[in-house]
């Protein structure tokens, strides 16, 4: 059952991102730029690169090791991703069959190169999501976007909505366990009785809506979510992004997995 | 959800050209939301987000396949709570999926609003839904509507994920053959969704029609407003595809030949001298960001130019180089991994030492 799965996978992340480690005590404006900075980088690399794109992975291995984030946990999460990309990526072998690369005789078809160089981009920016949202609080993300410049209001009901994802989730799953114990035989597992079970959730979601916004109006809700944790952007943060920002771009100008190679043969 | 755009197959340019038809179009709703509403929208459109998450996690039986189908939800949220809302509640789920579900990415978030959010709410609402019911709100009448604009939302979103993968250029799926696996299967989903979502429409009329009634009170899509907000939207549009080409050829001109001969199926017309080309050619030259990119691309072309591909190719695909290139790449892996584990240690032992 995919509510289980769902339900924990928010969880776990959100139990992550309440470590103390030097990762995550960073503004959370400084985590989604550099996270930005690195998808865009990754991404630009035209599309059979494969060598440049190497390098890369020590970002990732640092937020790990530096935010203590359970390496399995996420790499099980990306795996398991059902992929848009992997799908239409599988395509290129088929419409690119011209050799490219000669590996110890073996000649390879430039779709296989970048479809490899697919799965590696795929890896790294989807990794880099996971992390982010590991190592900085969902509502420090939307304190980053508020901060950012985006509307108010998107931030508040964003916020309100990840507050009220589980109690909905919970309430649908105690809908869904009492059709599944009624229905025999498949019958009641069709579009009549879930029009009727989505109608009825939508209703009570109406209702509690108007339960909540009573409660708040009653402890002095003006139209403004207030963050408890307030966060500062420091000069460690700038300095910190100013360093993000010259690493990627060396590791984008630079054949740094060529050079190490060529320098390697030389030696031997 | 097949459809969800993602990061590893997007370019840059078309990346953050869609983010920034998405960011305005999220700005411009909560701008006209602000105007007209109280703050009671904040709780309601919070938690119509939480409903339709968990809504959409409910699986039910399609008659007749024995496959089961679930709802996207984007024409639902329209018409319960009116186009603005709708969209800003999208745009919170998406976020949320791209960000604990790693569903599409940071970069293709924004296609992705704009793909499954923007077509429903902008285009299919005011254009086909509303026209269809607004003298006659049978339940006939709103099942034909909302399958109607489920449908052509649906197949304006997939037309949409067509055109960013191909102008993104990473996937080697011609336009032609793509649009045909895309588009039948979404005209079935849109069918499947329209017909539920119709459902679930007539039912909250039927329990409680003043919920469907406020929202077109007060967010009246009345004449004035509706043509100056498809205008808007169609002007949009215009300025993000714009946006997205010019900024293609500044950045990318390979990419723009190759989509251009993939669409339109003529070779010649990337490689013709003067014209479109040339004056592509210097605009990058002039605006170059990297300008090693082109260093980087004539010196692996001069050293592979024994092979086919020389033109094309890059450093790694230079038959001479790919031992020393496997050597490199084996080498800064096995250093990452060592970083990685060196710090682990170091933390392992920080924190026994305490």
């Amino acid at each position: 059952m995919t509510f289980d799965r769902e339900y924990f996978n928010l969880g776990v992340l959100d139990i992550l991102s309440c470590k103390d480690t030097c990762i995550h005590r960073l503004d959370p404006r400084t985590k989604v730029i550099a996270t930005l900075l690195f998808i865009i980088a990754v991404v630009s690399f035209p599309k059979y690169e494969i060598m440049g794109l190497l390098p890369f992975f020590l970002f990732p291995v640092l937020v790990f090791s530096l935010g203590d984030i359970p390496v399995w946990l996420i790499l099980k999460k990306v795996l398991l991703v059902s992929s848009f990309a992997a799908f239409i990526g599988i395509f290129n072998p088929v419409f690119d069959t011209a050799p490219m690369v000669t590996v110890s005789g073996v000649a390879i078809s430039g779709g296989w190169v970048s479809f490899l160089s697919i799965v590696l981009r795929f890896f790294l920016t989807m990794t880099s999501v996971l992390l982010l949202i590991a190592t900085t609080s969902f509502p420090g993300i939307c304190h980053a976007l508020r901060r950012l410049g985006m509307p108010e209001l998107f931030t508040s009901q964003l916020l309100f909505l990840y507050r009220y994802i589980f109690v909905l989730l919970e309430e649908a799953m105690r809908m869904v366990r009492a059709r599944n114990m009624r229905s025999f035989r498949g019958k009641g597992q069709g579009a009549r009785v879930f029009v009727s079970l989505v109608g009825t959730l939508f209703l009570r979601t109406m209702d509690r809506a108007e339960r909540i916004y009573q409660a708040m109006l009653s402890r002095g809700f003006t139209g403004t979510m207030r963050f408890v944790r307030t966060y500062r952007f420091r000069a460690t943060d700038f300095a910190l992004l100013t360093v993000v920002a010259a690493v990627l771009y060396l590791f984008r100008v630079c054949d740094i997995v060529g050079t190490i190679g060529r320098q390697t043969e030389r030696i031997f | 959800m097949t459809m969800h755009m993602a990061d590893a197959l997007l370019s840059p340019a078309v990346g953050t050209t869609m983010w920034a038809g998405t960011v305005g179009t999220i700005a411009y709703c909560s701008r006209k939301l602000q105007g007209n509403i109280d703050e009671k929208m904040i709780p309601v459109m919070g938690v119509s987000g939480a409903f339709l998450f968990a809504a959409q996690m409910i699986n039910f039986t399609i008659p007749g396949t024995g496959s089961s189908g679930h709802l996207g939800g984007g024409m639902l949220l329209a018409v319960l709570l009116g186009p603005y809302a709708a969209l800003l509640v999208m745009g919170s789920i998406l976020t949320i999926q791209a960000l604990f579900f790693a569903d599409g990415g940071l970069l293709a978030l924004g296609s992705n609003i704009w793909n499954l959010a923007v077509y429903p709410c902008f285009i299919a609402y005011p254009l086909i839904y509303r026209p269809l019911t607004r003298n006659d709100g049978s339940p006939a009448r709103i099942t034909i509507a909302s399958v109607t604009s489920v449908v052509a939302g649906l197949q304006l979103g997939a037309l949409s994920v067509v055109l960013q993968t191909v102008l993104s250029g990473r996937s080697e799926l011609p336009f032609g053959t793509f649009l045909l696996m895309m588009l039948p299967i979404h005209l079935a989903i849109g069918l499947v969704e329209g017909i539920v979502t119709a459902g679930v429409i007539n039912y909250v009329k039927a329990a409680r029609p003043e919920i469907l009634e406020s929202v077109d009170q007060s967010r009246p899509l009345s004449a004035g407003v509706r043509v100056r907000n498809i205008a808007l939207v169609f002007l949009g549009f215009a300025i993000v595809t714009g946006g997205m080409l010019s900024w293609f050829a500044s950045a990318n001109p390979d990419g723009l030949e190759w989509s251009i001969e993939k669409i339109l199926g003529k070779p010649e017309l990337g490689r013709q001298d003067g014209g479109m080309a040339s004056a592509l050619k210097s605009v990058q030259e002039k605006t170059a960001i990297l300008p090693e990119y082109d260093f980087r691309k004539s010196e692996g072309a001069a050293e592979g130019a024994g092979d086919g591909k020389g033109e094309q190719t890059w450093p790694v695909a230079a038959p001479g180089r790919s031992a020393s290139g496997i050597i490199g790449s084996f080498i800064v892996l096995a250093a990452v991994l060592c970083v990685g584990f060196v710090l682990r240690a170091l933390r392992r032992k920080t924190e026994g030492g305490r």
